[in-house]
């Protein structure tokens, strides 16, 4: 166990090293709101000089033609709704008479967060000219909940993480946003080619690993990560006694200083993982959806589900159950609570990383992207109720489904509010939530 | 590195307009959690409402300055009740995660364009300071001595800021040492005995509630004033999160702690930015640019946090007597 | 059941057993506490279920029965600090039920806890004084003036004194409530109590984890407190303590009252018998009482 320790403390360092060497000056942290562009042929090759428009309720907000590599940026003033339109009377010789299969697209920014849109051309001149409007709201509600139920999977691999620390420690972890952005952050670093310096010693430039080869290292990590945090600070004030508020107060700290450190070493605008910058969406009947999204559900579900096997199947999973229910009596039938609890802090982590990861492939990811969906992770796990796994995951569904469906009456930037709203009537209303017993409370 | 700058921004944040605001917003904290055990994490909502409240009424409306404060007042004690009517009832951490959430809505709405023409979005309100600085009795020119120098501007705003927070620090003191005080601290050592000797813990709660808010709310004023406008994105969760640790630094259930927490809050970050950024231009620290250096102080922050509640939760005039019988 | 009806006897003569019959919902003389057809249930389980209870004014009654038999469930619906699902009671005459916990105290009726509930970080005096009622002091705006509640914080300080002396806890009126032993505790929680000026004093289980030294004090304290007129309910494990002070008996088990009556008869019925066989918590604690055991 000792080794281990050592070997993992020493991985992080390296980590922590390498990404100091291969930080460098940051811009200074910026909070706006940006949308990507790319056009391209039907071949994937760029399409340079296209001007491409954002407006917002008809009314034009910028513009920007694309460069050599077919992309192009366009800063939006705040979270909300936008329509991006290519003018395709601007498009190069080569591709006039081609058009994008959708024009404008729609698109909504959330928050801090950069969204991407591509414009595929398609041969055969004018396909029907297929505005994002029509296909009337039945459309648009599958649209939704599609996209609901994939916000819902992704936040329901850190919500279950999240409710199992609760049901087993007692602790509400502040932090836990953080092992997302962790996670998205690690992956970004091993994934980009860098120059690296190990603690100014050495100098090398590492080349980018492709995501598939850096997400499972990532998770690793993760886990390690996870593993330290029980193993070098709540294990030891759950020891000392410490009480729940105090705990929590720790954690908001704890929070505080690992979403500065991200800002420090990786400063303020959104990245994307180089092979996911942008992607256009494929129709699926009359939703779209674009294939990352569609792995990243995918791999969601997987996960899920085989989490859930495990904690059912297993008898770790079913020790994790026993102590989350009900510590003091686990602990009485023989079971290492201790052992458990680290288990579950380094799954915990894991699962957290990779709902990272998949966000960051979806939308980008910045040093504050765990933190900007910790409150719905609670919104969520209060929903299913706290300190079940599955509670967990029926809350996520639920409230991903509520956030974008909220969007058909509420305008896209308050569409958190609705969800921040249910927390605080959840709370008040059943606070064990809808899997929860009536006795865990107060 | 220029070392009298140094000391002259140490000297100046000692009582500049940060300390007054985070002491503030802290007193109110330290008469929810330290003194009645109330885990409430919404105390950014206060001073957002009273920031707003005034800038709307005097920029948007055109009202003289005391309706400004009235209504920023009065919205106070309206969040008051409408926080405090369902989340009272909840266990500590279930109060912390509503009142975080209700000050998070709070903030994306003001943010949000839907209620720009009200709330000036993102960018917020600016130009609503006038009729405050007409009050300044003072002439124009510089005050002060060593590295202590103000224009009569910021010295009215300093002048003002203190006073309220002075007699801010007085209603406590009146109010804690007094049997209604004694309520609130029996409530937080067992609300159950409490009620069990006939006090209505309920309504005791909510008026600790509604005087704490109104100190943040008071806090938001200052605010405000000083900077000359409203940003919604300065009243987040991060305020709340600053001022329970300038909270803990000072020593909880103690009525100077918070001023005292503020202050040294502030110096010792003062004292961090300006020796960082000092050594960076110096070339001394090679590997950091003077932008990461802002993001260090916030990191001391996070750890501050966390050391206080392991090692030292009553903090520095806390009484070492009252942790070792603390159960939380 | 049978029960014959005595003209009121004096309150310092609690009715003995030849004057009332016994019998689960026995009326008395001059009850201060009627209970009728109070139920709680915790989802299926039924926990209390009493049809109908009273409780003789001045006396000494203690409730006993094996564990979960929904002792203490009465005492929280009974003092306000749960909610019963159906079931009417008065206190003095005046119905009560729904009343919330601490407008029960106003009117005369106080409890104290199972697991002692001292506010650790006061004083031993500011409990007692915390515990008295109508402080004008305690009102928002006139707390912050002195003057208009000195007078009376001194009276309540006096008033606390003296019942510390009682008690014999006055040397520690300075010392954190934390700092004080477990029987210490009880002692206060006690006192504490008398602050509030009951007419009714409900303990649950006040010898609970009090070593044998103190126990005599205990009981004294508690005779005391029915020799100036109070009304005392108490739950109990230790059935010395019952047979010792108690002037009535009421038993229950699996939620219902099945046995009612003076200390000798109650321990000798046949269905209270079996509804303790096979419990090891009443034990005597010096085992020279064999020969009592039917």
């Amino acid at each position: 166990m000792r080794v281990c320790v050592r070997w993992g403390v020493c991985l992080l360092l390296a980590t922590l090293g390498c990404l100091g060497g291969a930080s460098g000056a940051r811009a200074a942290p910026d909070a706006g709101e940006l949308i990507r562009v790319r056009v391209s042929t039907a071949t994937g090759d760029p399409v340079p000089g296209a001007t491409v428009e954002v407006e917002r309720d008809g009314t034009r907000i910028g513009t920007g033609t694309t460069r050599p590599d077919g992309s192009a940026e366009l800063d939006v003033p705040s979270a909300g709704a936008y329509q991006v339109l290519l003018d395709v009377d601007t498009l190069p010789p080569a591709s006039a008479g081609f058009r994008p299969r959708m024009n404008p697209i729609r698109t909504t920014v959330d928050e801090g967060n950069a969204r991407t849109v591509a414009f595929r051309l398609e041969a055969g001149g004018a396909g029907p000219e297929r505005s994002a409007d029509e296909g009337g709201s039945t459309v648009r509600v599958a649209q939704l909940t599609l996209q609901g139920l994939r916000f819902g999977l992704l936040i329901a691999l850190a919500a279950v993480g999240l409710s199992l620390v609760f049901g087993t420690t007692g602790l509400t972890n502040f932090a836990h946003g953080e092992l997302v952005t962790f996670g998205a952050l690690v992956a970004y670093y091993l994934s980009i080619p860098a120059a690296v310096s190990l603690l100014g010693v050495v100098s090398f430039t590492k080349p980018g690993l492709p995501l598939l080869v850096a997400a499972p290292v990532t998770l690793l990590l993760s886990c390690g990560f996870g593993w330290l945090n029980d193993a070098v600070l709540w294990s030891r004030l759950r020891r000392r006694g410490t009480g729940l508020v105090a705990m929590m107060i720790v954690s908001i700290g704890l929070a505080i200083f690992l979403r500065y450190t991200f800002l420090y070493f990786a400063g303020g605008e959104t990245l994307s993982y180089p092979d996911y910058a942008t992607q256009a969406g494929i129709g699926l009947g009359p939703v779209m959806m674009r294939p990352v999204d569609l792995v990243s559900m995918g791999l969601a579900v997987t996960v899920l589900v085989g989490g859930g096997l495990a904690l059912i199947r297993t008898r770790l999973g079913t020790a994790t159950r026993a102590v989350a229910d009900n510590p003091a009596l686990a602990a009485a039938s023989g079971i290492d609570v201790d052992r458990v609890i680290r288990s579950v802090w380094t799954g915990a982590a894991g699962l957290a990383a990779l709902s990272g990861i998949l966000l960051g492939m979806g939308q980008g990811l910045n040093f504050q992207m765990g933190f900007q969906i910790l409150l719905l992770v609670f919104a969520a796990v209060t929903l299913g109720g706290l300190g079940t796994a599955f509670g967990a995951l029926v809350g996520s569904l639920v409230v991903g489904l509520f956030i974008e469906l909220s969007t058909l009456v509420v305008p896209t930037e308050l569409k958190n509010v609705g969800a921040l709203a249910v927390l605080i009537v959840i709370l008040l209303v059943r606070p064990q939530g809808v899997l929860g017993r009536a006795g865990r409370i107060g | 590195m220029d070392w009298s700058t140094v000391l002259t921004n140490a000297a100046t944040s000692l009582v500049g307009l940060q300390t007054i605001v985070y002491a503030l917003a802290a007193v109110g904290l330290n008469l929810h959690f330290g003194y009645t055990g109330l885990l409430n994490f919404g105390q950014a909502a206060f001073a957002a409402v009273g920031a707003y409240g005034l800038a709307i009424v005097v920029a948007s409306a055109g009202l003289p300055l005391p309706v400004g404060l009235a209504a920023g007042l009065a919205g106070s004690v309206v969040l008051s009740v409408l926080l405090g009517l369902p989340t009272l009832r909840l266990r500590a951490d279930y109060l912390a995660i509503a009142t975080i959430a209700a000050a998070e809505i709070l903030r994306i709405s003001a943010r949000s364009s839907t209620l720009r023409e009200f709330t000036g979005g993102a960018s917020g309100i600016n130009g609503f300071t006038e009729p405050f600085h007409d009050l300044n009795p003072l002439p124009p020119g510089t005050y002060g001595f060593g590295p202590w120098r103000y224009h009569e501007r910021d010295l009215w705003v300093l002048l003002v800021g203190w006073t309220v927070l002075a007699v801010c620090c007085l209603v406590v003191w009146l109010l804690v040492r007094s049997p209604w005080g004694r309520v609130l601290r029996g409530i937080r050592e067992d609300e159950d005995a409490a009620r069990g000797l006939g006090k209505n813990v309920y309504a005791y709660k909510m008026q600790a509630l509604a005087i704490g808010g109104v100190i943040g709310t008071l806090a938001g004023f200052v605010y405000a004033l000083g900077q000359g406008s409203v940003q919604p994105d300065l009243y987040g969760t991060e305020l709340t999160f600053f001022a329970y640790t300038v909270l803990l630094l000072g020593g909880v259930a103690r009525v100077l702690g918070p001023v005292v927490g503020a202050a040294i809050f502030w110096v010792v970050l003062s004292l961090t930015d300006t020796v960082l950024r000092g050594a960076v231009d110096e070339g001394w620290l090679t590997f950091m640019s003077t932008t990461q250096v802002g993001q260090v102080r916030f990191m001391l922050v996070g750890l501050a946090l966390m050391f206080l509640m392991i090692f030292r939760p009553q903090g520095i005039f806390g009484d070492p007597r009252q942790i070792a019988l603390d159960a939380r | 059941m049978t029960h014959d009806r005595s003209p009121s006897t004096p309150a310092d003569r609690p009715p003995g057993p030849e004057t009332l019959r016994g019998g689960p919902g026995a009326a008395k003389p001059d009850p201060i506490l009627v209970v009728d057809g109070l139920q709680r249930r915790f989802g299926g389980l039924v926990a209390v279920d009493v049809d109908h209870l009273e409780v003789q004014r001045g006396s000494i009654t203690a409730l006993i029965g094996p564990n979960g038999a929904g002792k203490t469930t009465l005492f929280n619906l009974l003092t306000g600090f749960d909610r019963a699902d159906h079931g009417t009671w008065t206190f003095d005459g005046r119905p009560v039920h729904g009343v919330p916990a601490h407008r029960l105290v106003r009117s005369g009726m106080v409890r104290t806890f199972q697991l002692t509930k001292v506010l650790s970080r006061m004083t031993v005096l500011e409990n007692m004084r915390l515990g008295a009622p109508e402080q004008r002091g305690e009102g928002l705006l006139r707390a912050l003036v002195r003057p208009l509640w000195a007078r009376q914080e001194a009276e309540i300080t006096a008033r606390a004194e003296a019942l510390l002396t009682r008690f014999a806890l006055g040397r520690m009126r300075d010392e954190y409530a934390g700092s004080l032993s477990g029987g210490q505790r009880k002692l206060l929680e006690m006192a504490r109590a008398l602050m509030t000026s009951p007419r009714m004093v409900m303990l649950d289980e006040p010898m609970a984890g009090v070593n044998p030294a103190l126990t005599q004090t205990l009981l004294d304290h508690v005779r005391t407190l029915r020799d100036e007129g109070m009304t005392v309910l108490f739950v109990e494990h230790d059935m010395d303590m019952v047979r010792d002070i108690s002037d009535w008996v009421v038993v229950m088990a699996q939620g219902r009252v099945i046995a009612e009556g003076p200390p000798a008869m109650v321990m000798s019925d046949p269905a209270v018998v079996d509804a303790y066989l096979g419990a090891h918590h009443d034990a005597p604690l010096t085992g020279s009482l064999q020969e009592d055991r039917p």
